[in-house]
């Protein structure tokens, strides 16, 4: 009973044993997590990946803040009937600059992973304003209010620098030019090869159809880029896992 | 209820620990439960020995029996592309007007182009092809842009309007409210409720006629039937796309209507476009 003898001083010592607790906990956390930030293959390289443009970051924003992640999924399962319905099962790639991911579990609503492209801008003006006009059975709520917020890009910077600040790899010159490829990017008059030098790519529209820049213009600038940078011609699965 | 009374041994092993004048029994485990803790243990080190597990330098282990999710579902739609391969290829290779008339390829454009269909274009043309406001109804035989196979496989394959697609269909619907008064729409928009049949006043009809003449015919055509090389609707049949009254006519004269379609070539296989292509001809209004 040597060693039950020794650990009475732990169990007897409560800062001893939450020190000993947290040591436990370290290793097995570091043998669990660490090696997902340098392994080679955790995060396949694949071609065409960019951070969001401001105004898809808004729209990012306006979609956590919206809890759209409550009903929507953003990750496509590498199982055959997803990915027929869906497209190309979700790489780790593709959700590199997402601080936090929104690939969720929880699908009162179809995936959204790859809704890029799928629809027109005003499809989704449509079924955001009213969703049973275009799609009579769904249960999805209005969003219409959207419209009539509009925004500015006062706080742009500070935004992109706070993501690069946990990674993401935002140049200064993006966070600088900040302001002006918000604007740009919801104006089809605008000179946009900045912005498009800065995020090729990027869908420049009115996309919510009306003047001025509103949360339903960001919101589908950034469901209209869902899915649709990583360039699959080029990618090569990697079948380890 | 009357309960077992619970054994206790005349005199138990205590582990000798002793706080506040409590001891602590020494019994053992129950042997069930022992002995399914030893059997996790040897079917968890099994278990990483079989299957993808411990994280190294490059990559984790890969496990004896090479599972891999990917090669998984890889291996699963293989298995029905190559199923359907002969009749896909024979798809491909059929004329698109031929395909309505073999069985075999007819049978399965419905159901395939069906299978398309309610997971594309629905949303859009609603479930059953008969559309929504801004969404073209496809079940009639009123065409936007031509309901010959080949044009419905246009239209899937590169889509409308769209700015991804540089062979999409195109054309634009001027916004008269910026070049024409007020006047001039209201009389325009009477003229089309004459044309199509319904009430309207006789005299802004008139009028309406000559700014027709001037600003509309060039797309819609003289006698306002449309123009399908330019997508321009038929104007005197009560088919509407966006609605035939006068408040909804006043506002798609004013602010003109631009609908997109994506394209669905990079995103569908050939044979799926033309399964969908032959589903949708096969809806009603297929020319």
């Amino acid at each position: 009973m040597g060693i039950l003898d020794k650990h009475q001083v732990l169990e007897k010592n409560a800062s001893l044993l939450l020190a000993g607790s947290f040591l436990v906990v370290t290793i097995g956390g570091a043998v669990e997590i660490a090696p997902l930030f340098y392994l080679e293959n955790t995060i396949e390289k694949v071609e065409g990946m960019r951070p969001y443009t401001p105004l898809e970051l808004t729209g990012r924003d306006i979609y956590v803040r919206e809890g759209c992640y409550v009903c929507h999924s953003q990750m496509i399962r590498p199982m055959r009937d997803e990915v027929e319905r869906y497209g190309h099962y979700s790489l780790a790639a593709e959700s590199m600059y997402d601080h936090p991911f929104q690939w969720g579990s929880k699908r009162t609503g179809p995936d959204l992973a790859r809704v890029g492209g799928r629809y027109s801008d005003e499809w989704h003006v449509d079924h955001l304003t009213d969703p049973q006009s275009v799609v009579p059975v769904s249960v999805m709520p209005k969003y219409g209010f959207l419209a009539n917020r509009h925004i500015d890009a006062e706080h742009i910077g500070d935004r992109l620098s706070t993501d690069a600040l946990v990674g993401v790899p935002y140049t200064d010159d993006m966070i600088a030019q900040g302001a002006a490829d918000f604007a740009a990017q919801a104006d089809p008059d605008a000179d946009t090869d900045g912005l498009l030098e800065r995020y090729p790519g990027a869908v420049v529209s009115n996309f919510d159809g009306q003047p001025g820049i509103t949360e339903m213009d960001a919101l589908i600038a950034y469901l209209q880029v869902l899915g649709t940078l990583v360039d699959f011609s080029t990618f090569q699965p990697d079948a380890s896992r | 209820m009357s309960r077992k009374p619970v054994k206790v041994k005349a005199d138990p092993e205590t582990t000798g620990h002793v706080w506040d004048g409590i001891q602590e029994f020494n019994n053992p485990l129950p042997r069930w439960w022992l002995w399914a803790l030893y059997l996790t243990i040897i079917w968890g080190i099994g278990y990483v020995i079989a299957y993808p597990a411990w994280p190294l330098i490059s990559g984790a282990t890969p496990g004896l029996l090479g599972y891999s999710t990917r090669a998984n579902v890889a291996k699963e739609i293989q298995r029905f592309e190559d199923a359907n391969a002969p009749v896909e290829a024979k798809l491909v290779a059929a004329d698109l007007p031929a395909i309505a008339t073999d069985p075999e390829l007819a049978n399965f454009a419905k159901n395939a182009g069906g299978a398309v269909f309610r997971t594309r274009c629905a949303p859009c043309h609603g479930a059953g092809g008969a559309g929504a406001r801004g969404y073209p109804n496809l079940l009639d035989n009123d065409w936007l842009w031509g309901g010959t196979m080949e044009d419905i496989h246009q239209t899937v394959s590169h889509g409308i309007r769209n700015t991804t697609d540089p062979d999409a269909r195109y054309s634009q619907m001027p916004a008269f409210g910026e070049f024409l008064e007020p006047e001039e729409i209201d009389a325009v928009v009477n003229y089309v409720l004459a044309i199509s049949g319904q009430d309207h006043d006789a005299g802004l009809a008139e009028a309406g006629a000559v700014v027709f003449a001037d600003n509309c015919a060039a797309c819609h055509g003289e006698d306002g039937t449309g123009d399908r090389e330019q997508g321009a609707p038929n104007l005197t049949d009560a088919i509407w796309l966006y609605g035939g009254d006068p408040a909804t006519l006043t506002e798609t004269v004013t602010k003109a209507r631009f609908g997109v379609m994506p394209a669905w070539a990079g995103r569908l296989s050939e044979s799926d476009i033309r399964a969908v292509t032959a589903y949708v001809h096969g809806q009603g209004g297929g020319e």
